[in-house]
């Protein structure tokens, strides 16, 4: 070990600590949106210092490295440019399965190649501590690979978001698990896997490579939201098992942020649902993925319809309004829509509000971003624990697109798969409008809402674009 | 360094990793995910040295091209990240200078 600390100069472990302290602060950046830019400069400033670090430590082969900076780079700025906000969920988790790949790729790398790596002994073998972390390196990296790939395929809708469940599934998980470890063990003190022989990592990668699809393809739809954080913290494990191997302190640093990062946000997301963690990785849960997809039965209970006439004058007409906005809005695309309505109303006077629950996107923050881009100010959006008491003093609760965050079930049915989630109170406004497709359909969790039957909720079925319009053109017409 | 200053450096930094990640505000989890997504790509300095070590060791070939195909795989993280990041935050506005007539 102390051959890997002769070949770092010290300037250049100082410069990877400067990247690293920097990929915190880009992080602290964004605790305000204020300050959110300059911390992603700082991001960037701090992958510029870490690539010239290691570029000016092995400056060999040098064109080819260039070149394939160069066609990645080009790739990921396209990619970036292009990508619609909607879409951002499945981008992330593409972004995932690549980092995972990386971690693969430099693991074998540096089993092929030790020597570059200084982590072999006096006799050229590799020492003991650097191929157990090589073997979970090349795990993490190649679950977190094979894992995204699903993840990726299944919210953007090439796969059927509905879990699929192999029998036996827990005991075959746990069985590969722990033969990922034990040959790890056996890797680490293995004479042949020393020297770069035997298949034993080989082994290991394609067990990962199993496990990784295994584990997620159970998971349904609804639950999405925790498995794309899940991956995102271990994405940053196989950076920190590499940051290890190669004795990096910015790989380590990064991978730990990364780490407790996506681990922070599964904890949010999986309370936000009411779900353990476990229940989560166990998967099968929310058979049916497709938000307003028809249902069979047909619900006989009555509700009160109506048009968009009457929410433009019912909203007109009050003090202060509060939108709840869910997934369904963003499938239809109805955001710009609905920022011209909140304009109107603002206009008329209408003190206006967005509520955002957090699993009213498909992946945390995901509903900020669709209302930024639609250009609704930053302090016109709260969160849950900001806002639900506001329900009760509000006029109009406008929700669009949203069904099981409002279900009051889930605070008084013990009964109900929903029940103890957090919930927007929206029953509790005086006026309830509620925009939705028919009445057939159901939210993920398949539960019927009884804010539908209230005398004072007023269903505006139809298309949440459509209808917004609608509202928009009748504030229009009827303001002047 | 040996084992047990790398691993000091990693529990200290999973313990700032989570005050800081905690201080991040809600609105703001996606371009989080988006971030620690291209800074987690730092991992291109492992592809880096297996990419430059295998064009001067002799039979580093196989190691230099799975070396460099990292470096491919991680520069369209680290480009694509940071510039969707870029793109998220710019929308984030408050409109105060707008005259809206009341709020």
């Amino acid at each position: 070990m102390e051959h890997a600390v002769a070949a770092t100069p010290a300037w250049a472990v100082l410069a990877y600590l400067v990247a690293g302290v920097l990929f915190i602060l880009s992080l602290r950046g964004l605790s305000s949106p204020e300050t959110s830019q300059a911390g992603n400069r700082n991001g960037m400033i701090g992958m510029l210092i870490a690539v010239g670090t290691t570029l000016a430590l092995h400056p060999t082969g040098l064109p080819l490295i260039i070149a394939a900076i160069a066609i990645g780079g080009g790739i990921g700025w396209v990619i970036a440019q292009r990508i619609q906000m909607t879409a951002m969920p499945e981008l992330v988790a593409g972004f995932h399965s690549l980092v995972g790949m990386a971690a693969v790729l430099v693991g074998c790398a540096a089993y092929l190649n030790p020597a570059a790596f200084g982590i072999v002994d006096g006799t050229g073998a590799i020492l003991a501590v650097s191929r157990v972390e090589m073997g979970l390196g090349v795990a993490i990296g190649a679950i977190t690979f094979s894992g995204s790939i699903i993840a990726f395929l299944k919210l953007s809708g090439r796969m059927s978001g509905s879990p699929i469940l192999l029998p036996a599934r827990h005991v075959l998980n746990l069985g590969m698990l722990a033969g990922i470890l034990i040959l790890t063990g056996v890797f680490a003190f293995d004479a042949a896997a020393g020297m770069g022989q035997g298949p034993l990592l080989w082994i290991i990668l394609a067990l990962s490579f199993i496990i990784g699809v295994t584990l997620i393809i159970p998971i349904g739809g609804a639950d999405m939201p925790v498995v794309i954080s899940m991956l995102n913290s271990y994405s940053g494990w196989a950076a920190a098992a590499m940051g290890f191997t190669l004795q990096n302190t910015a790989m380590i640093i990064t991978g730990a942020l990364v780490g407790s990062s996506g681990a922070i946000l599964s904890y949010i997301m999986c309370k936000a649902m009411n779900r353990s963690f476990i229940s989560v990785i166990a998967g099968g849960f929310g058979a049916e993925a497709d938000a307003g997809g028809p249902k069979g039965a047909a619900i006989q209970k009555s509700y009160k319809a109506g048009s968009a006439d009457d929410a433009a004058f019912i909203m007109k007409n009050a003090e202060s309004v509060i939108i709840v906005p869910g997934y369904g809005m963003a499938v239809s695309q109805a955001q710009h829509a609905l920022r011209e309505m909140g304009d109107l109303l603002k206009k008329e006077g209408v003190s206006v509000k967005y509520a955002i629950h957090p699993v009213a996107g498909r992946m945390p923050g995901h509903m900020n971003v669709l209302l930024a881009e639609a250009n609704v100010s930053y302090d016109e959006v709260f969160e849950l624990e900001d806002i639900n008491s506001e329900f009760g003093q509000c006029d109009v609760a406008f929700v669009i697109g949203a069904n099981d965050v409002t279900n009051p079930l889930a605070k008084t049915d013990k009964s109900s798969p929903i029940y103890g989630m957090p919930v927007l109170d929206v029953e509790k406004a005086k006026t309830v409008l509620f925009v939705k497709r028919s009445m057939g359909g159901v939210g993920y969790a398949g539960v019927d809402n009884p804010v539908f039957y209230m005398d004072n909720t007023m269903m505006l079925l139809a298309d949440a674009k459509k209808m917004v319009e609608n509202i928009v053109k009748s504030l229009n017409g009827g303001g002047h | 360094m040996d084992f047990l200053s790398i691993l000091s450096i990693f529990v200290l930094a999973v313990f700032v990793g989570y005050y800081v990640v905690w201080s991040v505000t809600p609105a703001l989890h996606t371009p989080l995910m988006a971030v620690t997504n291209a800074i987690s790509s730092v991992i291109i300095v492992g592809a880096l040295i297996a990419a430059a070590a295998g064009a001067i060791t002799e039979g580093g070939g196989l190691s230099q091209w799975l070396g460099l195909l990292g470096v491919v795989l991680a520069s369209i993280n680290i480009f694509g990240g940071f510039a969707v990041t870029r793109r998220m935050l710019a929308m984030y506005k408050k409109k105060d200078k707008k005259p809206a007539a009341s709020k």
